[in-house]
């Protein structure tokens, strides 16, 4: 067994600032991850960092914007500590070396980006995160962190109290990937999740393969509740073939969208006679849906965006990016012919519920980043605040776990912040198959943290045994079916029957997942055997999503349904959550807080 | 409790069978069935009559140590559908996921950014997900990069490729910052322009495992760690005291010195940035350094 006062799980953004904090505090910290830290998807954003850093500008400027493109679902404490935090933070990875886009006199430079009222999103390039990665990896080597590297994470070390406000995390049990052994990790003062988003619950994202929301369904189990987990972001310009991100910026410059009859749909079929192509990324999205479903795409699967008129000297001045992009990874050539673009996932605005500071309602467990849900960006992300999200939060959680004195967290977690209980009907019954043989025993018996963590390595060990020794199905048609169901029925368009059908889709596939198991037999790097437990992960945070999105009734940010056209304000400014409740999973909601240090939060239409 | 069951789930068969007739969703699983049937036949017909233009040949290196029949290195054929914008990478997801799911490669990203699958392509190192297989000679021939340890089929180990990343104190470390902690450092927009080439490595391994000299000498810095080095030194914001410990780095005994300027890394970087012409500058540099001092 390991052992280390702070336990971060995942070392991208989120987990590489929480380890340097805790270390900050003095506190022995362990970085525990399934990629090495620089491989870690942080590293494709390409957009910026927002942050109120000049004259005019002002942090609850920041604050307004973001709560308002949260369409008033975002939680203010989070929203004004993020705001005033993120100054300081830039400027701390700017002292880190981050080698940022500069202006003549030698400051950092900043640009405008969607939904903010002040130029304030800083930039390194078209290659924010990779940069940021980079400059933290490396202020965690100068610090000399300890880096547990292709371990992966399978499970936490959690009390077994019947109330998850009662529960304890004293750490978790990893895979280490090279030798195939398992082990525990004991963490004296807490254990970060940081583990990131959740795109491969869809077969078509801007996300990396390793974004399994591991993290979410670990929390989720363990006792700690997913909140809004229907917010998901789906981004309308990705290259089909591999979901690689084509920046707003080729529209942004007069790039344009075309059917497979040439014709310009944003117009012709009226999505948005005002702002065509640059109308809002939700909006543009469920154009080249409906164009696509009611037979106009090409090769039924695709719209066009085409830049050639452009020309090359613009294009090459640009764009150039973008025709690598397309040249790379998708064998088309920009100059010559228009490009080949669908909406895909983007990005997770639910995830791990957790307060201020990062704490869940399980005490010693903490969630940062994408996988974390504090609520920062409520119904809908604005660009460039997830990175400076990933700063401030995680160095939050990373305080408080070292032991820091911080102060007491404004918003409510685990079940004594519920406000009301839910009400959704699901076609077929969603959690576990048999409830009643699920992991937690809820009978207090195993509380001293040692006992805690074998138990939890010796249910490992015998659940990668059964894995790889019994004979059955290979997980990935199992996962295919969940991400294309997902796809196609829990898209930006949200009808109930479609939402029902990936219900039911979801629980045949929980039932397939019980034949499968591991055919290579090998104990030394088995991605097989990985692969195969997060497509469980992914079983539950999909069902999780469709949940929430069949219950949530009305149009509010990324979320659309079909039957419910309209944000419902007297309704459901409210947090929808989802307890695991051992296998039974349970639907309630807990207040959203608008009041903020400076003003209440007044929900107005977000209109641009 | 809350969620619901809006309708039991049908017990007899009969039951389901109306329940099908019944619900959309089930209808359109039906329908999905069907279509899974008729692409099955359709992939069985096309499958007999593949012919190479629509088809294409891996030749994948296998290996495990501890799995027999694969202790011995051997190399598998694999037939892959091919279609436009179909990567190196896609092809080994498809042969994996379709014919063995044992087939062990690194990737995570699929948009050149993480560095995890720099393989050896047709004898020359590149990213598997950046690599288009139409500008690929037929059969493809997927090898793990040389010069470093298998871990298993197309895994290596990189511990030591990290190694020698780390020993070039990879890290920013100003011998001042403003007072301020509200104000940045100041770099002009040459500088960064300067150091930006060099800041764009995602730690892929390709350079090291194509160089001759990190081949014959282990302790080698390599191309990667010396322009991790130059990343820094030419970076004005850290200042002359750090930059005079960093030229002592890289002009010991397995440093600069040893590169024999074959640009066999910079022509395999993914990320086209000019290593060898920053190890000359460093060379440079440490010479009129050392002029400075004598
Ligand atoms: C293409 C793209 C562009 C973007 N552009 C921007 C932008 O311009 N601005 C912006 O603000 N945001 C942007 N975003 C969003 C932002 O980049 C992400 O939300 C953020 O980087 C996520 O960081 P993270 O630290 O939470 O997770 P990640 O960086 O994904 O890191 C997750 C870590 O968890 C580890 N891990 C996962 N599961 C396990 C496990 N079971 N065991 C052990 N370790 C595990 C992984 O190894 C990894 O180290 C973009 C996102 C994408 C996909
Ligand atoms: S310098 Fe280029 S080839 Fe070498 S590790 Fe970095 S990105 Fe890869
Ligand atoms: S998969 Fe990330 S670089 Fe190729």
């Amino acid at each position: 067994m390991y052992e280390h006062d702070v336990i971060v799980v995942g070392a991208g953004g989120a987990g590489l600032r929480a380890a340097i904090a805790a270390d900050e505090e003095g506190a022995d910290v362990a970085l525990v991850t399934k990629l090495h830290p620089v491989r870690s998807h942080t590293g494709a954003a390409e957009g910026g960092i927002n942050a109120a850093l000049r004259d005019g500008d002002s942090w609850d400027l920041h604050a307004y914007d973001t709560m308002k493109g949260s369409d008033y679902l975002a939680d203010a404490p989070a929203v004004d500590t993020f705001a005033k935090s993120a100054p300081e933070e830039v400027i701390q990875i700017e002292h880190w070396g981050m080698p940022f886009s500069r202006e003549d006199d030698g400051r950092v430079s900043q640009r405008p980006f969607g939904g903010m009222s002040f130029p304030r999103t800083t930039y390194a390039g078209a290659e924010t995160g990779h940069h940021l990665l980079h400059t933290m990896y490396e202020q965690a080597v100068k610090r000399g962190i300890e880096v547990y590297d292709e371990w992966y994470v399978t499970n936490l070390a959690v009390t077994d109290h019947e109330d998850p406000e009662d529960r304890e995390c004293h750490g978790c049990v990893a895979y280490d990937i090279k030798s195939g052994e398992i082990h525990g990790f004991k963490a004296n003062n807490g254990v970060i999740l940081a583990t990131g988003g959740l795109g491969q619950a869809f077969d078509h994202t801007t996300n990396a393969v390793a974004n399994t929301g591991d993290g979410c369904a670990m929390a989720y189990r363990a006792g700690a509740p997913m909140e809004d987990m229907e917010m998901i972001q789906f981004h309308p310009t990705t290259l089909p073939s591999t979901g690689v991100l084509i920046s707003e910026g080729v529209r942004g410059e007069g790039g344009i969208l075309y059917n497979g009859e040439e014709e310009r749909f944003m117009f012709e079929y009226g999505y948005a006679n005002n702002d065509g192509e640059l109308a809002s990324r939700d909006v543009v999205s469920r154009a080249e849906l409906t164009e696509i479903n009611e037979g106009r795409g090409i090769e039924e699967e695709y719209v066009d965006l085409d830049m050639r008129h452009l020309g090359e000297e613009r294009i090459l001045d640009r764009l150039e990016n973008i025709l690598h992009l397309a040249e790379d990874f998708e064998g088309v050539d920009g100059l010559d012919e228009p490009m080949p673009v669908k909406p895909g996932q983007h990005y997770a605005m639910g995830g791990v519920e957790c307060d201020e500071n990062g704490e869940t309602c399980i005490s010693g467990l903490y969630a940062a980043g994408e996988t974390a849900c504090v609520s920062l960006h409520g119904a809908n992300r604005l660009g460039g605040n997830a990175l400076p999200e990933l700063l401030v939060f995680g160095a939050r959680a990373g305080w408080h776990a070292a032991g820091k004195d911080m102060k007491t967290a404004e918003i409510g977690t685990g079940p004594s912040a519920k406000s009301e209980d839910g009400a959704v009907e699901p076609p077929v019954e969603p959690g576990a198959i048999d409830a009643s043989s699920e992991d937690v025993v809820a009978d207090g018996a195993a509380v001293e943290p040692t006992a805690v963590i074998e138990n939890a390595v010796e249910n490992e060990r015998e659940r990668v045994e059964t894995l790889l020794e019994e004979d059955g199905i290979n997980h990935a048609n199992v996962r295919a079916d969940v991400q294309e169901t997902m796809t196609q029925n829990v898209n930006v368009f949200r009808e109930e029957e479609s939402l029902k059908d990936a219900l039911r889709d979801i629980r045949e596939a929980r039932k397939e997942y019980e034949n499968v198991a591991v055919s290579d037999p090998s104990r030394t790097y088995n991605t097989d055997l990985i692969h195969t437990i997060e497509t469980r992960n992914i079983l539950d945070v999909a069902e999780a999503i469709t949940l929430g999105a069949l219950a949530r009734e009305e149009f509010r940010g990324a979320h659309w349904r079909a039957e419910h056209q309209e944000r419902k304000d007297d309704e459901w400014i409210k947090h929808t959550m989802l307890a695991w409740s051992d296998g039974t999973p349970e639907l309630y909601y807990k207040p959203v807080e608008l009041e903020g240090d400076e003003e209440t939060y007044e929900p107005k239409e977000r209109s641009y | 409790m809350s969620t619901q069951i809006e309708q039991q789930e049908t017990e007899t068969e009969q039951e389901e069978q109306e329940a099908e007739i019944e619900s959309p969703g089930e209808r359109r699983r039906a329908e999905k069935r069907e279509r899974e049937a008729e692409r099955e036949a359709q992939r069985e017909t096309e499958e007999a009559t593949l012919d190479d233009e629509e088809t294409v040949l891996l030749k994948v290196f296998r290996y495990d140590p501890e799995v027999e029949g694969k202790q011995e290195p051997r190399f598998d054929d694999f037939r892959v559908p091919f279609h436009k914008g179909m990567t190196v990478l896609d092809a080994l997801i498809y042969a994996r996921d379709e014919y063995d799911s044992s087939l062990t490669f690194r990737h995570s990203c699929r948009q050149a950014v993480c560095g995890s699958d720099a393989l050896f392509v047709n004898g020359r190192q590149m990213l598997g997900c950046k690599t288009q297989l139409a500008e690929l000679e037929s059969p493809v021939r997927i090898e793990p990069l040389p010069h470093q340890e298998v871990v298993k089929d197309l895994v290596v180990d990189m511990e030591h490729f990290y190694d020698q990343m780390h020993a070039v104190e990879p890290y920013f470390d100003a011998d001042d910052l403003p007072e301020d902690e509200l104000e940045e450092q100041r770099q002009s927009r040459e500088n960064r322009e300067k150091v930006k080439m060099s800041t764009r490595c995602i730690w892929c391994g390709a350079c090291m495992s194509s160089c001759n000299i990190a081949a014959g000498d282990n302790e080698y810095l390599g191309p990667a760690a010396i322009n991790k080095a130059y990343r820094f030194a030419m970076d004005e914001r850290e200042g002359a005291d750090r930059k005079q410990e960093r030229l002592r780095i890289i002009e010991q005994e397995h440093g600069v010195w040893r590169c024999q300027t074959q640009f066999s890394c910079t022509e395999v970087c993914p990320k086209d940035i000019p290593l060898t012409e920053h190890i000359q500058e460093l060379k440079r540099e440490a010479v009129k350094n050392n002029l400075k001092f004598w």
